[in-house]
């Protein structure tokens, strides 16, 4: 008798004290604090790093040994890095982002509720649209250059150095990503509901835009965040089809540090610009952070 | 999916009559048209367009495009610069997401029982993988520089000041401050996956185990990675197929230098498309690596991964 209620309490407080780590053992707990703090600071350092130096004044960034703090922390960087090429990659950044964002939602929502419902196309054509994104993007920086150029000839405000371009490649690249993430959004809203309300005499469109839309609204701002965040840091294909006009602001971060430390301070100060908006951006997403980085193929 | 529950009611026989389907798969795809006919213009077509140029002569150098057949294919595959950096690459991704892939497992396993600390580093977690490629190459920049970086500091206040490490300048220590720095970049995202596939373990399955004496090196190898096993594999080929794509580093890092040791897939069709406007050449590459890489990626799927979807 006592040995079955012993071996109970003890599985009891197994599941109390929760699968693998024994929150009880010192030593275990002295290793996780340390493990955790360590990696903590790593982390964190490379970015507390660039926030520091675009306070900075060129002596104090360039020194030996590196100063932590400066003494007369500046905001120099910023205005002149603003009154160069950060204004216009700035607004260039966020009016490509934005727009890019709102053309693939609305495209792919449609396409994304399509295949969740109707299953259009079946299992390939979903898998189709995932090697879209797969593809290594530098596959398709040639033949875009090349027809951009020629795009340029016929209509200067769609070819090479313009926003347009950009707003459209972009709004494809995240159509794949759109439609997954969607798809397994509204997978998640009962066929049962939209059923019920059919037979109640809803349209069919009538039933997305009343009910599984609004069901939807969260991963739909997940969505359309990492959409932004997508377009937003893509290099590549700006560094390549953009020269003056359409500069976006990885492309104007990466121009100001070419050269070795005589732009650190500056480049510094664009990357906070850059940075901050998506900082903010990834406290909203958080909760969908693993569906959103897998494209929907795991369930965060 | 409509059809097998309307069969269930009497009220919605009407759906079950052929039209409807019909209509129903009509529907479907016209609401994908949209997305179907900006992804033929602006990405089936460029590749369709890309291929053209793979098999025709299209260079600064030489005047007008004409048909060489596979040429530039054959010239390809005895191009050693291409092989060196797919060897540079390739590295990169092993290197770099198997060592994502142990950090990011020992911190999760170490946070997945605490939901406290779990509420407080994961917002700082993240912060790395949001981070701008471009941002982060200057970051560590500045981090790995021989002279001013806080990388060669801390190595100096260790084994005395004459350390001098040109990180960025030769082609070994760059390619591992790459890796690093796709470390620092990508190990959160590891590690916010498998905390993931933690949490979802059955429980009941280690106090099994945990009552028939298994001490934790056999629970972690005979009963938490055989279940979020099939999380890891899809985790490891998102990794690994956008690690392939490293192109910001090398920009910012060291250009392909010196020379061309450090030059990767992505930069060396970078360099022969845009500083030496080879369009040809450099579209048969493309699809060289392509199809490489379509290639090992199905084999994985069809090894690895096989369910699609969890």
């Amino acid at each position: 008798m006592s040995s079955t209620s012993d071996s109970l309490t003890t599985r009891q407080a197994k599941t109390a004290k929760h699968r693998m780590v024994h929150r009880s053992n010192p030593f275990v707990a002295i290793l996780r604090y340390s493990v955790l703090l360590v990696s903590l600071v790593f982390f964190l350092f490379p970015i507390i790093w660039v926030a520091v130096t675009s306070i900075k004044l060129p002596g104090d960034y360039m020194h030996r040994p590196p100063i932590i703090f400066p003494d007369n922390p500046t905001l120099i960087h910023y205005r002149s890095v603003m009154s160069a090429k950060g204004e216009i990659a700035l607004r260039n950044s966020a009016i490509i982002a934005t727009l890019a964002t709102f053309f693939s939602l609305v495209v792919g929502t449609l396409a994304a509720y399509s295949l969740s419902r109707f299953n259009t196309g079946g299992k390939h054509f979903a898998f189709w649209l995932l090697s879209q994104r797969m593809m290594p993007p530098v596959v398709l920086v040639v033949p875009f250059f090349l027809l951009l150029r020629d795009v340029g000839k016929w209509n200067e405000n769609f070819g090479l150095d313009t926003r347009a371009a950009l707003v459209a490649l972009y709004t494809v690249f995240n159509l794949p990503f759109i439609i997954w993430m969607m798809r397994s959004y509204f997978d998640g809203v009962p066929a049962e509901l939209e059923e019920s309300a059919m037979v109640d005499g809803c349209t069919r469109i009538g039933v997305f835009w009343r009910i599984t839309l609004p069901l939807s609204i969260p991963g739909l701002i997940a969505t359309a965040t990492f959409a932004f965040i997508f377009s937003w840091t893509e290099f590549l294909f700006a560094v390549v089809l953009t020269r003056t006009d359409a500069v976006t602001l990885p492309v104007a971060i990466a121009g100001f540090s070419g050269s070795q430390g005589s732009n650190w301070g500056q480049a510094s100060a664009l990357a906070v610009v850059a940075t901050a908006p998506v900082f903010a951006l990834s406290l909203l997403v958080q909760r969908h952070f693993v569906r959103g980085l897998t494209l929907g193929a795991i369930r965060g | 999916m409509l059809n097998t529950t309307a069969t269930d009611t009497p009220r919605k026989r009407s759906w079950r009559n052929p039209s409807f389907a019909a209509r129903q798969r009509r529907d479907g795809w016209l609401l994908c048209l949209p997305a179907i006919i900006l992804i033929i213009a602006l990405s089936l077509y460029p590749l369709i367009y890309s291929l053209w140029l793979a098999f025709h002569q299209w260079d600064l150098q030489t005047p007008g495009h004409g048909f060489i057949g596979f040429d530039n294919f054959s010239a390809a595959v005895r191009d050693d610069r291409l092989w060196a950096s797919l060897r540079n690459t390739v590295f990169i991704v092993i290197v770099g997401v198997t060592l994502e892939f142990c950090f990011g497992l020992l911190l999760a396993l170490l946070l997945v029982d605490s939901v406290n600390l779990r509420r407080f580093i994961l917002p700082i977690f993240i912060l790395p993988v949001m981070m701008v490629p471009v941002v982060v190459g200057l970051a560590w920049r500045m981090l790995w520089d021989n002279q001013y970086g806080a990388v060669n500091y801390m190595i100096r206040s260790i084994f005395g000041n004459d350390v001098n490490i040109i990180w960025l300048g030769q082609k070994n220590t760059a390619i591992i401050a790459m890796i690093v720095t796709q470390l620092w970049q990508w190990t959160p995202f590891m590690f916010l996956i498998l905390l993931a596939a933690l949490s979802s373990v059955n429980p009941e399955l280690y106090e099994a185990a945990a009552l028939d004496g298994a001490n934790w090196a056999r629970l972690l190898i005979d009963i938490t990675l055989p279940s979020i096993k099939h999380i890891v594999a899809v985790a490891i080929l998102f990794r690994s197929l956008d690690a392939f794509k490293i192109f910001d580093l090398v920009y910012m890092f060291t250009q392909g230098g010196p020379g061309t040791s450090t030059e990767t897939v992505s930069w060396y069709i970078y360099r022969l498309g845009f500083q030496f406007f080879r369009m040809g050449y450099a579209s048969a590459i493309s699809y060289l690596v392509l199809i490489m890489l379509s290639f090992v990626a199905t084999l994985y799927v069809s090894r690895f991964v096989r369910e699609g979807r969890t």
